[in-house]
Order: structure tokens, then sequence, then C-alpha cells
């Protein structure tokens, strides 16, 4: 793997308060890396940074093993990338005349630009609106337009702040697979800000998760999903269920924890008496009506009361108090099988290997 | 009524017939007006630009008096222009007062705060995303601003037109360092101030009804322009 | 529609741009002779006849300058104006003593009417005398519509008060516009009250304005103009040759001719009567 775009002891410091700080990233060529995080963890100052858009206070940047310096080096690294922001922000002029803008701004002739562009107006299904004013788009059709404008440039880093967070379900899912598709052919290298984790998982070979202008962890999208390194990550990915423990017992591939009473087998390493997190994805707890019958192969089987049942669409969401707060997802044909309903008793169970032990003290 | 209908009847002779001194006062009323508006054009349009991209300590001040320069009294703008150009004032040694150099002055005086105003509004109306926009798509400062002005070109307009359509209809500053001299420096306005006066209501007329119609264009441009949508 | 008007604009730019420079540069700065004189003189229309004449002849260009008759007496004092063609008595007498002007000329004189609505409320249709009109518009209480605007007109005005001895400022029954004699006379003629005016915006504006000449020919009716020119030796900056040739233009034979028939053919009766070399005493005033 190519190292595209290195970013070192990076600080943009504004109006005295730290944005980012990111000690050291790399960006390898061809990837596809997501920036996820709650608003104000510096995601979108990151890209500004890393796309010279905003002069970094401290550090630098490398691209290709080069640094990113002043005057008219910065010009030609941005005439390198392309950048899409949540608004389509396209300029009073025809689909075809904003896809040609960044081109125009290059130099190139209108002939040489039509043709170059005409490719991308395909891909991104906008050819048809070609002659159209941009005044009159709809969301997403502008938004397909900034995208082609990005591509026409084929640009080497492409850096996209939210761009599908203002479109509707069904205009942003169409965007979306237009987008993956257009990625997986052209292989371009891009750095997506997005603080929709379904979005990041889906598009992304790797995922940064950003808190407080840093980056907490950054690692392919089943790692930072299965094993976060902190509490922090934990819930952004997903994980209902986090709880602090402590080792009661270890062997050579389990730890027994304790939690609030009851006992909790976990695959992982330990110490004895170490304080250890917990984190149980809602997927990968299994219930069951507790009438004996039923056996599941999970060592770890609790009993308890179901809480809460909150419908998510396709799933409900089950809060369950077995001495502890646990929350599963059951698929809506599975909640309506079991007939299952609030203040039900209720067996839940999950694997030693699906829970992912976070050790305090630190690794 | 008598003189009202009368006089609008001979008004619409002179227009349909294109009655030279009409058309001559009219054709000299643009140029007057048109050039101080170019002239106003230059100043206003950098200043509102350089206004509307930069940060800078006193910049709400800086605004502050562009908004009171927008409502500066014509005839005040008038008196100082005089007092400025007369042989023994500062600017005497120009000797312009009286001519139509003199108007153009005073209504570039007039014109400048309104397109600066106007087109300071213009330039803050674009999204502030969009000019990291145009630098993301690779462009130079010079490159950006261009863009910008290009953005922003009907608003810029109707930057144009509100200046063009303040100094036009303009009287007082024109009669005071202008003079109303015929064939000179009169323009429609002072010429309709003293043919009223001379009582001869049929050409005062008709050169009102030019600058209704004057008024009326630049009202539409500006119409047509603040009920236009800017792209998402 | 944008683009017409984007092109329409740009073309009367350009056009400006051109044609201004021709205009503006036509004139060296020694020929112009800046002419102060009031508005009413500028209004009568002789100016257009008389300056082209005097322009062709002598290659001077004048700029004639109408502002009110204290306005213009004041540039001639700031050496602001060359020459000036005036008609306020008093004002003209402290003008010369104070040593702005070199030479004092009668021009010509026009003459003030009584003017009011043909009903007459205060019954001085054919009284001779201009302060007796007066005294009885005071007595009946009939509004009097005064210009109040310090013009030679409303100096004539007010000449006319004290020497009939009425007390006016602040009644009730004295109103001013604070306008030039046109629409002065348009809202007395709309009020149907009385005023006075000159015979030559009267004469200009009389059709369809309902209000009839009442009083005229008393001595203190009349207005008589004169040609000043500034003193050289006070405002060097001044045209001095300038606007003596003007002045002298005024009094020349030439002018004076125009002067007799201006008017006749329009209004059926001259405006002005050419009085140069006359001595003051000879027209009763």
């Amino acid at each position: 793997m190519t190292t595209i775009l290195e970013a070192k002891n990076l600080k943009v410091i504004r109006g005295g308060s730290l944005l980012v700080d990111v000690l050291d990233m790399e960006i390898f060529e061809g990837e596809t890396l997501s920036l996820i995080g709650p608003n104000g963890a510096g995601k979108t100052t990151l890209l500004q940074a890393l796309s010279y858009l905003m002069k970094p206070s401290a550090g630098e940047i490398l691209f290709r093993g080069q640094t990113v310096g002043a005057g008219q080096r910065v010009l030609e690294y941005r005439r390198k990338l392309a950048m899409v922001f949540q608004e389509p922000l396209l300029f009073d002029t025809t689909v075809i005349g904003n896809v040609m803008s960044g081109l125009k701004i290059r130099g190139v002739g209108a002939s040489e630009a039509r043709r170059i562009v005409e490719p991308q107006l395909e891909r991104f299904g906008i050819a048809h609106l070609r002659d159209r004013s941009a005044r009159t788009l709809s969301g997403g059709e502008a938004q397909r337009t900034s995208l082609a404008r990005a591509f026409a440039i084929s640009p080497e880093i492409l850096f996209l702040d939210e761009p599908f967070a203002a479109l509707d379900p069904p205009t942003r899912e169409s965007i979306v697979s237009d987008l993956e598709k257009v990625l997986a052919e052209t292989k371009t290298t891009t750095i997506m800000a997005t603080h929709d984790r379904n979005e990041a998982l889906r598009l992304s070979d790797r995922i940064a998760v950003m808190e407080g202008g840093r980056i907490a962890q950054i690692d392919r999208p089943a790692v930072v999903m299965n094993r976060p390194v902190d509490q922090f990550v934990a819930s952004f990915v997903g994980t209902e269920t986090i709880l602090e423990g402590e080792v009661r017992d270890t062997n050579e591939t389990a730890l027994i924890v304790g939690v609030n009473g009851s006992e909790i087998e976990v695959v992982g390493k330990g110490r004895i008496g170490e304080k250890v997190v917990l984190c149980i994805r809602p997927e990968n707890v299994t219930l069951a009506i507790p009438d004996g019958t039923v056996k599941t192969s999970a060592r770890n089987a609790f009993r308890g009361r179901i809480g809460r049942i909150v419908p998510l669409g396709l799933f409900h969401k089950v809060e369950i108090a077995c001495g502890f707060a646990l929350v599963a997802y059951v698929t809506t044909h599975a909640l309506e099988d079991l007939s299952l309903k609030e203040g039900d008793e209720i067996a839940a169970s999950v694997k030693a290997t699906a829970i992912h032990v976070i050790r305090k003290s630190g690794a | 009524m008598d003189i009202i209908l009368e006089g609008i009847l001979k008004a619409f002779i002179l227009l349909v017939t294109f009655d030279p001194e009409v058309l001559g006062i009219t054709w000299f009323s643009l140029k007057v007006s048109g050039t101080a508006t170019f002239i106003s054009l230059f100043f206003g349009m950098s200043v509102g630009t350089v206004v509307a991209l930069t940060q800078f300590p006193g910049r709400k001040f800086v605004v502050s008096l562009i908004n009171t320069g927008m409502a500066l009294p014509p005839v005040v703008v008038g008196l100082f222009v005089t007092i400025f150009l007369w042989r023994n004032g500062p600017l005497g040694f120009l000797e312009i007062l009286y001519t139509p150099a003199a108007m153009i002055l005073a209504q570039a005086i007039i014109a400048t705060p309104i397109v600066t105003g106007i087109s300071l509004a213009a330039m803050q109306q674009l999204p502030r995303k969009m000019r990291l926009q145009i630098l993301a798509l690779g462009a130079t400062r010079l490159q950006m601003v261009r863009i910008l002005i290009r953005e922003a070109r009907l608003p810029l307009l109707a930057a144009v037109m509100a200046g063009f359509g303040g100094v036009i209809s303009e009287v007082g500053a024109s009669i005071m360092v202008g003079g109303n001299i015929k064939g000179y420096t009169r323009v429609l306005t002072t010429a309709t101030v003293m043919e009223t006066s001379r009582g001869n209501f049929d050409i005062a007329i008709a050169l009102g009804i030019i600058l209704l119609l004057f008024a009326y264009a630049i009202n539409l441009v500006l119409t047509t322009v603040q009920q236009r949508e800017r792209p998402r | 529609m944008k683009r017409f008007f984007a092109s329409w604009f740009l073309s009367v730019l350009l056009a400006s741009l051109v044609a201004l420079p021709v205009t503006a540069a036509a004139q060296p700065a020694q020929k112009n002779v800046i002419l102060a004189t009031t508005t009413s003189t500028q209004d009568s229309g002789l100016l257009d006849v008389l300056i082209p004449m005097f322009e062709k002849k002598t290659g001077y260009f004048v700029k004639t300058i109408a502002v009110g008759s204290g306005q213009a007496m004041a540039m001639g004092a700031k050496g602001e104006a060359d020459v000036l063609l005036v008609h306020s008595q008093a004002a003209e007498k402290k003008f010369m003593a104070d040593g702005n002007g070199v030479e004092r000329r009668i021009v010509m004189h026009n003459d003030f009417i009584i003017v009011g609505p043909p009903s007459d409320p205060a019954r001085i249709k054919g009284t001779k005398k201009a302060t007796d009109a007066f005294k009885k518009i005071a007595a009946s209480g009939s509004i009097f519509m005064s210009r109040g605007d310090k013009s030679g007109t409303h100096v004539k005005e007010m000449d006319i008060w004290k020497a009939a001895g009425v007390k006016y400022e602040g009644e009730k029954w004295y109103q001013q516009t604070g306008l030039g004699m046109g629409q002065t006379l348009a809202v007395a003629a709309e009020k149907k009250t009385y005023t006075l005016a000159d015979r030559g915006t009267y004469l200009a504006l009389k059709k369809g304005l309902g209000l009839d000449i009442l009083v005229e020919g008393d001595g203190i009716l009349l207005n008589v103009y004169h040609v000043i020119e500034v003193n050289p030796k006070k405002w060097t900056k001044a045209n001095f040759a300038g606007g003596k040739a003007f002045a002298d233009f005024m009094v020349s034979k030439e002018a004076q001719a125009v002067i007799k028939t201006f008017g006749v053919e329009k209004f059926g009766s001259p405006l002005f009567f050419p009085d140069a070399g006359k001595k003051e005493e000879a027209l009763g005033i």
C-alpha cells in the first residue's frame, strides 16, 4: 500500500481553541477513509486542513512524500484535489457549465472540457440535464452535479464533507449506490466526513473515529465496530451495552468478569482484579422464552425482564434488566414469533467471542 | 385640468416626433449619469468586494459608514462639491465648476456609496462556503474573486441600476454644480424644474415621462433580479 | 431579457465614455464667462435668444447661472461670477458701494403687476397706486400669496408693504410659497388669492390661469435690470474682459433691438422695454 497523504503533528487552533490535533495519520492510495464522530469533533476542520483550504496552525502535510508548503506549491497541491460539501454550492450557470468549471479554472479549452465531462455526466445520471440551469435542479440532481464536477478533474484525492446529509433517504440511497460504483471503478482515494456510521461502513476501507479534534481510533470497519479502543468509540460505533467490571478469574483464552453481581465469560486477556469494560453489540444478543426447553450454545445466559421495546423499522430494540442493562436487536418477525411484551420474563445470551474487552489500565 | 391634458398631449407629440431639444437633454443626461455610475462602479465594486471578503479591525464602522453614505442627500453633496470647486475654493484651479465634469464628479460621489453598499450585500449574500468550494476547485485568489463577481452578477447589476437610478433622478446637486446651462449642463431633472417654473408644462411633462420610463425600466430589472433564486 | 438589459447598459456607458470628453473639452477656460442672473430672468427665455447671438459674435461661452437675486449678488461679491444681470435696486446700490462691481449700466425694464381672482374680493381693480391696493387687501383680510424667497419680486413686494405702512408679517391673510414665480402664480390661481407678479411670467402663464391684472403702471412697480461687471482688482481669477464684453453687448443697439420685440410674437405684447443709456430718474423711480 502506497501512502498518498500523511499528516504529522497537525494542529488547527482558531480563536484560542484546539480544533484539530492529529499526531500521525496516513492515507493510502486508492482507499476510502471515513471520518466519523459527533458534531464538533473536528471532522470538517480536519478535511479543510488536509486539503489546505485552511492553513494548519502547526504540523506538516506530505503529499506523496513531499511537504505541502506555501504559495505556488499549495495551488499545485489543491489542483490535485476535489471537494464536495454538504451543500451542492453550484454556480449560477448550466449543469454542464458547473461540471466543466474545475477544468476551466485549470485553463482547459471549452471543447476539450466538454469532451472530458461527458462521461461524468453519464456516470452520475445527469446527462439529460446537461443544459438545464443549476437553479432549477432538485436537491439530489444538484448534489449529483456537484459530484460530477469533482470527478471531472480526475482528482488524486477526493474530499467529501457530509455530502449526503441534506438529502432525503431515497435520494440518498440512490446517490450513495452510484458513488459506490464510481469509487470502485475509478479507485479514487477518498476521505469522507460523515456522522452516519452506516454510510461509513458501507463505503469505507477504513474508518477514523474522531473526538475533540483527535483521532480516537483508525482501522478497518470490522475492527472499529467490534473492537473499539475505548468507551467513546464503542458508544459511537453503536455498541449499545457497555459494562464496567472486574476480572474474577482467568484461563488460557477466557476471562470471567464480574459485573454487578453477575458473571460474564469473555474471550481475551487480563489479570485477576483488573478493571475492564465489556462491549456487547445489540445484534449479538440472542433472546429466548425461558421455559427450560430451549437451549443455546451460549454459556452466558441471563434471566431478566423486558424493560422497554423501541421499534426501529426492520428491528426492535429490546432493553433487558438482568442484573445489568442489556440491549438486544430483534427482528420484527422474531418479536411477533416470540410474542414479546414489555414486562415479560426473558432469557438473553451472548457468545463469549462476541464480547469485546477494553482493559482500563491500557494494554 | 386643461393645462395637464394639453400638457400631456403636447408632451406625447414631442416624444413621438423626437423633438431635438428633448432628445438632446435625454441623451446628455444618460451620458452624465452613465459616466458617473461607471466611475462609482469602479470604486464601489472594489471597496464593496474587499469589505465583503476580508476581515479587519473597524470593519463594522466602515460598513455603517457605507450604509449612511447610501442615504447621502444630493443637495449636501452638491453644496460641498460647489464650495470645493469655486474659483477661490480648494479645487478651484481645476476650473470645472458649471461643467459636465463637475456634474459627473458630484453624481459619482452620490452613486458610489449606493453601489458600494449593494455590492457589499451582494457578495455577502453568496453562501460562505462558496469561497472554499471555488478554492477547492483549484482557483487562484484572483480567479476566486472573478468567479464570485460572476456569481453575484445579478445583484451587482442591481447595484448599477440603483446607482444609476439615484443619479439620473437627482436634481439638487446637478443644478448646483452644473448650473443648468442650456445645451451644456442641462439634464432631464434640471430642465424639468426650469420648464415648470417657466410654465412650459408640455416640455416639463415630456421630460417627466422620460424620467418615469427610466425609473420603470430600472425597477423592472431590480424586481427581476430580486425575485430570482440562487442555485442550491 | 437580462442579456438585453446588460448590453443596453454597457452600450450606454461606452457611448458616454467616447462622447463625453468631446463635450467637456470644447471650450478653453478663458473663453468661459459666468453670468449670474435670477431665475425669473432665465424663465423669461430672453437670454436663450441673446446669449447665442453674443457667443456667435465674440466667441465667448456664457455659463448662465440662474439663482435667487441674493445668491447672484453673493456670487459676484465672491468673484464666482464675472457679470451680473439683476433687478434689485437697493441690493445693487449696496453691491456697488461695497466696491464689488466696477460699472453698473441700465439695460431694460419690465414691470410688476398685482393679479388676483376676477371676483376681486378686496375691490382693488382700477386703483392707481400699488400702496393703496395693498392697504385694501390687508384691510379686507383677503389672502395674499407671497413668494417669500428673497427674490427680486419678493423684495419689491416687501418694499411696497413698507411704503404702504401695513404690518403683514405673521398675519393670517399673508401666506408664503417659498417657490418661483410660475409656481406661486399657480398656487395663487388654485387658492384664488392675490399676488405680485412680473408681467413676463404672468403673460407666459396667463392662459388657463384664471387670474386677472388688477393694478399696473405705478412707478413703484417698475422692475429695472442692470448689468454689473465685477471688480477685477478684488478677484484676479474673474474673467473681467469677458464680463465687460457681455455687459457692452447687452446695452448695444443690436441687443436692445431684440429686447424691444421679444415676446410680441408669442404674447402679443413685449415682455421688456429697452432702456440702455437712459437715466433712472427718467423712469420715475
